[in-house]
């Protein structure tokens, strides 16, 4: 095993142990780990920043002025001319004649859509693989420990390849589209999630109270049920809110690459950065508006993760 | 030393293995299949069964998969669809672009990195430290291509500091060595385009950089920070040593060690990163080339790319295991 | 003259929207020029923070204050700069840690970390230093000690490391050593020859030391005057025969009685004292001890105890002290203690003079 691949899982593993920690004080882990959270001014920055991202992205599309593919003022378009910020396009006009304003809001519910079910696809393929191999290195033997072992040696070298070119390679085969995106962006995410449950997973069944419940009678699957599950539950959320910001980056990127959604009628943040970098000189705020929606979208999840692991690491926090 | 060099290279067999096996699905899953990644979109039903018949696809898929390692062995990737020329020879000619890149990108990540992270973590809670934590925030959510339209459009085309794309003016008919035009021109002891060459490099490095110059100073904070409350330290401190020792000896030598492995695992992602990066640039090295390809449907480019990254990891995971142990004697080679 | 004096030692940690914690509440005890003092005490009674206080080695953060006077051959160590303070560590006053494997930098070779010293205060480089490092390596007790300079603390077994750090804390002859819980991570047999060690050290360089422990056979085996602490402060003083012979403090009486001891009876029971050391009363309020204690009275609470003066120079901090009547520990002890299996204190409603005993403080220890 390399250092380089150690680092990586390092990370994650550490992440998984958290669940595994035994509470000395009585009060359960989210009790505990919320308390804190709600004193750390960035994770309420982030929490601000992610409400009203949400907001706009669920009841925004209900009340834009105008349809976002509708190209209302494609005429007014000339050469090294687009119609600019004022009273009927707040945002201005993009290079085919549609309302900036109401393309960004509709845009939002887009991008988060792209984000939450690439997340998606990442965590329920991760949990899955990462549960297996938990569920087998925990049954031991020579065939649970070869099936942790083979699912494994994939899943790290999964995690080593850098990310962007993963979902490249994944886009080459599925073609453009928004799908694609979110498949592409989901599959980088798979081993994170992966390792995590796995490790989550070995760390609880090595924690005390699982001892304690298999030492009381209790059957294994109960103990699955009511504690291992549960308590896995913490890192995977805090690392599914990681994801998040990447998966929205990432997602960006690869429309920048031309692998993105090419559906004029869906707005997303990414594709609209992307087509903007053209105008970028006549009209920056074509490509500064989604940037910056990107921007700060992506920090309003990093802040929250980031709080929500320091709040779970009694380690990170001294 | 060359033991354990040879043993880590016998160790990365399974991993290629495995990868070498994933590139074959890969292929195999493109849409249309391998002979539309040589033919392109246009062949006709003909060629392609003439195509079918040529590369063995209809032959048992575990002879495929043998004549499909041979060819990756002896580096037969094809030829690009796009240039018509063979992907090796395209790739010989750009890679030194971007080794450049990635180099400079890596020499200003680590250059401001290192001692940002350190003076943020020997000045917790205060100002410099709040700045570089969030702005190393901030760094990892700029999508890097839109970073370096920004650079492009401040600093090149708004105040003509630098230019805006390229590697090199091409009016200095600078004479051609290895492709490296920095270190061409150190050769041939033509200055101004070793300098121009540079100059070129300065934009499309401080967006590349962005990311990885971003992570370090957060693992540079807090490795510091870490090794701030070791035991050492303060008995380093009960010594009686000057302030400047402890720093040197015991705590920076200390904290670097995950920052190497950081620095590792970055490169990697500074290779893919540089397909972003050079595409707003026009800058012609791979990740240009790469992103092209993408847009052309151009396979056996990308294949190309894939494995260069997968060999760049390897020679990177050597290099930062054979560092690691220079400077952890605990992980020391026997 | 006592080479240390310390005086009205305290060491507050405030921390935002919290409680200040007083880590160290008025500590005062002298070291002898060549005598061995022991600070002893439950965990969190704050000695580790003494000894750190005194060496100026707390971690610097904001809230923490450090009051009182330090004393060490005429100049104040609490009021030096850092760069006087730094002449001074590793020369005259020299400090060994508990644990020895984080006590020593990992990265770097053991004859560095001995070097840096003999470089820092006797200017001493190159071969020279080597050589002098070799030595040094050689009277505490390393074999092969040329070879065990290139070596890295990972290399080392948990006894070769205390030695190593002994090394470079004796390589300056420093007037005064604080060894903080030298033995606590270590092998019972090698505790012995570590104890040993720095005996043989102190007796032939005359050099002061104090031994911070939680350990009474340590203390019993090495101090001459023993300080015991409690929530912060000094709660009896007195040469090493006396005190083990005729305690006078609950806590101190506790602290024997609660010593597995060979020659004790087969059905007697070792006497815990109850509650933790979490179980505090601000020094403020009356005695800290007084919510643990078995010889609790009204007066215990309300304000602080005095230090009370006995003869030869002994001295406790108790309203109601364990009777001297020439017993010895082991059965003084019981008799105390015998009392506490009949009255709860955990349970027991605090005297109605008293007040409300206030709730238990964070514990001490930062």
């Amino acid at each position: 095993m390399t250092i380089i691949s150690r680092k990586k899982k390092e990370k994650i593993d550490r992440l998984a142990e958290l669940a595994a920690r035994d509470d000395e004080r009585g009060v359960s882990l989210w009790q505990e780990a919320f308390r804190r959270l709600r004193r750390n001014p960035a994770a309420m920055v982030g929490a601000v920043i992610l409400g009203l991202f949400v907001i706009v992205s669920v009841v925004g599309p209900f009340l834009v002025p105008y349809a976002p593919e509708a190209q209302h003022w494609k005429d007014e378009i000339r050469v090294g001319f687009l119609p600019g910020v004022r009273a009927e396009n707040w945002f201005g006009v993009d290079h085919i004649g549609r309302d900036q304003f109401s393309r960004m809001i509709v845009g939002a519910r887009q991008t988060l859509l792209v984000g939450v079910v690439a997340t998606m696809i990442g965590l329920a393929v991760g949990s899955l693989i990462g549960g297996i191999a938990g569920a087998a290195a925990g049954l031991g033997g020579r065939w649970g420990r070869a099936v942790d072992n083979v699912l494994m040696r994939f899943i790290d070298m999964l995690l080593a390849m850098p990310s962007l070119l993963l979902a490249i390679s994944i886009a080459a085969i599925l073609g453009a589209g928004l799908t694609t995106v979110m498949i592409a962006v989901g599959a980088v995410s798979v081993p994170v999630f992966a390792r995590l449950l796995r490790g989550s997973m070995i760390a609880q069944s090595n924690s005390d109270y699982v001892l304690a419940a298999t030492s009381l009678g209790v059957r294994k699957p109960k103990i699955a049920l009511s504690h291992v599950i549960p308590n896995s539950l913490a890192p995977v959320i805090v690392q599914a809110t990681l994801t998040l910001a990447t998966a929205i980056i990432e997602a960006a990127a690869l429309s920048f690459l031309g692998l993105g959604n090419n559906d004029a009628a869906i707005p997303e943040w990414g594709m609209m950065l992307a087509d903007a970098q053209r105008y970028i000189d006549i009209a920056p705020r074509l490509a500064i508006l989604p940037a910056l929606g990107i921007i700060i979208t992506a920090l309003g999840f990093t802040l929250l993760g980031e709080a929500m692991r320091e709040a779970l690491d009694p380690k990170l926090r001294k | 030393m060359i033991r354990f060099i040879v043993r880590r290279l016998l160790q990365l067999i399974p991993t290629l293995f495995g990868l070498s096996i994933l590139l074959f699905i890969w292929l195999r899953r493109l849409p249309g299949g391998p002979e539309t990644a040589i033919l392109g979109e246009r062949g006709t039903p003909e060629m392609r069964a003439a195509i079918r018949h040529n590369l063995g696809l209809d032959e048992p898929i575990m002879i495929q998969y043998g004549r499909f390692v041979r060819r990756m062995i002896r580096l037969d990737l094809g030829t690009s669809i796009s240039t018509k020329r063979e992907v090796t020879t395209e790739f010989l000619q750009r890679f030194p672009g971007t080794v450049e890149l990635t180099i400079t990108a890596m020499v200003i990540a680590i250059g401001i990195g290192i001692p940002l992270g350190y003076l943020a973590a020997r000045r917790r809670g205060r100002l410099l430290d709040h700045l570089s934590v969030g702005g190393s925030l901030i760094g990892i959510c700029i999508p890097v291509f839109f970073l370096a339209y920004i650079l492009k459009a401040i600093f090149s085309e708004n105040l003509g500091w630098f230019p805006s794309s390229g590697r090199q003016d091409p009016t200095l008919g600078a004479t051609r060595i290895t492709n490296f035009f920095v270190l061409d021109g150190l050769m041939t002891r033509e200055w101004d385009a070793a300098a121009d060459a540079l100059w070129h490099l300065v934009l499309p490095g401080i967006a590349l950089a962005s990311i990885p110059l971003a992570i370090i100073v957060r693992i540079t904070r807090a490795s510091v920070l870490e090794v701030l409350n070791e035991d050492f330290v303060r008995t380093a401190e009960a010594k009686g040593l000057t302030e400047n020792v402890v720093r040197r000896r015991h705590v920076l030598r200390n904290s670097l060690l995950p920052v190497v492995t950081s620095v590792g695992l970055l490169t990697g992602g500074l290779l893919s990163g540089a397909v972003l990066t050079e595409t707003v640039f026009a800058f012609s090295g791979i990740g240009a080339f790469v992103a092209e390809a993408i847009s052309q449907r151009d396979y056996p480019v990308l294949m190309g790319f894939i494995m260069i990254i997968a060999v760049v990891y390897v020679l990177v995971n050597l290099i930062v295991d054979l560092s690691y142990s220079l400077i952890d004697p605990r992980v020391r080679v026997r | 003259m006592a080479l240390l004096e310390v005086d009205d030692l305290s060491v507050t940690f405030a921390r935002r929207n919290q409680r200040a914690v007083h880590a160290v509440d008025g500590v005062s005890f002298s070291v002898d020029a060549g005598e061995v003092v022991g600070l002893v005490g439950e965990s969190g009674c704050g000695k580790s923070v003494t000894s750190l206080a005194i060496m100026g080695l707390l971690p610097k953060q904001p809230g923490l204050r450090v009051g009182g006077k330090a004393v060490f051959d005429g100049t104040d160590l609490l009021q030096l700069d850092d760069r006087s303070r730094r002449d001074i560590r590793g020369r005259d006053i020299a400090m060994i840690f508990q644990d020895p494997l984080s006590s020593l930098n990992p990265v770097i070779p053991i004859g560095l970390q001995v070097t840096e010293v003999l470089t820092r205060h006797r200017g001493m480089k190159g071969d020279a230093a080597a050589k002098e490092a070799a030595q040094l390596l050689d009277r505490v007790g390393i074999p092969d000690p040329k070879r065990r300079l290139k070596e890295y603390p990972h290399q080392l077994s948990g006894g070769m490391r205390q030695r190593a750090l002994i090394a470079m804390a004796v390589a300056c002859q420093p007037r005064l050593l604080i060894a903080d819980e030298p033995t606590t991570a270590l092998d019972v047999t090698i505790q012995a020859q570590i104890l040993e060690l720095l005996k043989d050290l102190v007796r032939d360089s005359g050099t002061a030391l104090v031994m911070i422990t939680h350990d009474l056979g340590v203390v019993a085996g090495m101090c001459d005057t023993i300080n015991v602490l409690y929530g912060g402060r000094v709660v009896e003083t007195a040469r090493r025969r006396p005190l083990f012979r005729e305690p006078r403090h609950p806590y101190t009486v506790g602290l024997l009685g609660s010593v597995p001891r060979l020659d004790a009876g087969r059905g007697e029971k070792l006497n815990p004292i109850p509650g933790s050391v979490r179980d505090l009363l601000p020094w403020a309020d009356g005695c800290a001890f007084a919510p643990r204690c078995t010889r609790r009275v009204d007066a215990c609470v309300g304000q602080p105890p005095e230090l009370v003066l006995a003869h030869d120079g002994r001295s406790y901090r108790c309203v109601n002290p364990a009777p001297v009547p020439g017993l010895t520990p082991a059965e003084a002890a019981p008799v105390t203690v015998a009392g506490a299996a009949d009255v709860p204190v955990a349970d027991e409603p605090p005297a109605p003079a008293a007040g409300p005993v206030p709730a238990p403080r964070e514990e001490e220890k930062p």
